[in-house]
């Protein structure tokens, strides 16, 4: 009997290994190395008026989405309209970091679709987007009051996701200040 | 049709050269031999099983022409690798460095042929006990 063990064993072992790994979501999406850490410091001069700019310091102070978006990117027109929603409820303000786009396309996206955003920063170059480790639009970011990344969302946002992964904490960092 | 084959094979062999980069070359050549080795060991992060120097994604070529930036303004490899793996973590690379979290990957292997050997030394010394053929068996048995 004992001479079946070790393979029993094994083959358990193999098991719980693979149903973990096939399991587990999409492999692809990465966990970001900024989450419990400060958000990394940006400043862009803004989608509407190249003039002006946002950036943290435009964040700071409240709980605040970012929300890394472009007009090519198909899940953003996904994710477009709860983004409308979420302004519309005044739950949290959010900013748009607009990456790799071309400024009248992107104008021409908020004249049609809507803007869900206290201000979007123009990114074209890319080089916010890498700071804050984007490889993939839509990704949004929730950044407490005092700066620190607490959630990553890959892909487009929506209800559910809002409800299981983002109210949470807004509840519970609501309730300790 | 040798002739035919010729010019398949050399059609063949055109298709790598359409590089990837496009960016200049540096200067001095330690410089562009430095960039070239970081490329190839950053992973594409939009691509996954390719590294940035394979892929013209557009994330591909902002991270080559960030590397090549940071090159530029002379900072060394480690500084560069860190600037990456703050951004994208240690995923980023494709030769993961050691730390506490990389080192489950590094000593793994390892760990394994550890164990394969003591099952082969296992299986081995306990067939080694056995006697060596079916006559003998008989004979035993007889005994």
């Amino acid at each position: 009997m004992s001479r079946y063990l070790l393979p029993l064993v094994a083959v358990i072992v193999l098991v719980v290994f693979l149903s973990i790994g096939l399991t587990r979501g999409d492999p692809r999406a990465l966990p970001s190395p900024y989450i419990g850490k400060p958000a990394p410091q940006f400043e862009l001069p803004t989608l509407g008026d190249a003039e002006k700019t946002v950036g943290s310091e435009d964040l700071a102070g409240d709980l605040a989405l970012v929300n890394v978006w472009a007009t090519w990117c198909v899940g953003c027109r996904a994710e477009h309209p709860f983004l409308l929603e979420l302004e519309r409820t005044g739950a949290i303000p959010i900013y748009g970091i607009n990456w790799r786009d071309t400024r009248p396309e992107a104008l021409r996206w908020i004249q049609q679709l809507g803007d869900p955003y206290v201000a979007s920063g123009f990114d074209g170059s890319g080089r916010v987007g890498i700071d804050w480790g984007v490889y993939g639009a839509p990704e949004t970011f929730l950044v407490s009051a005092d700066g620190i990344v607490l959630h990553k969302h890959l892909g487009p946002l929506d209800k559910a996701a809002w409800e299981r992964d983002f109210l949470p904490i807004i509840n519970s960092e609501g309730s300790q200040q | 049709m040798r002739r035919l084959l010729i010019l398949a094979f050399a059609m063949l062999s055109v298709s790598p050269v359409a590089a990837i980069d496009t960016g200049k070359a540096f200067d001095d050549p330690e410089l562009q031999a430095r960039y070239d080795k970081l490329i190839s060991e950053v992973r594409c992060l939009k691509c996954q099983n390719q590294s940035i120097k394979d892929s013209n994604v557009f994330l591909a070529s902002d991270l080559r022409r960030e590397i090549r930036r940071l090159i530029e303004e002379g900072k060394t490899d480690p500084e560069i690798v860190d600037f990456l793996v703050t951004r994208y973590g240690d995923f980023a690379l494709y030769r993961p460095r050691t730390t506490g979290k990389t080192l489950v990957l590094w000593i793994a292997p390892f760990l394994l042929v550890l164990f394969g050997g003591f099952a082969i030394y296992r299986i081995v010394r306990h067939r080694m006990s056995m006697p060596l053929d079916d006559d003998n068996i008989q004979e035993g048995a007889a005994k």
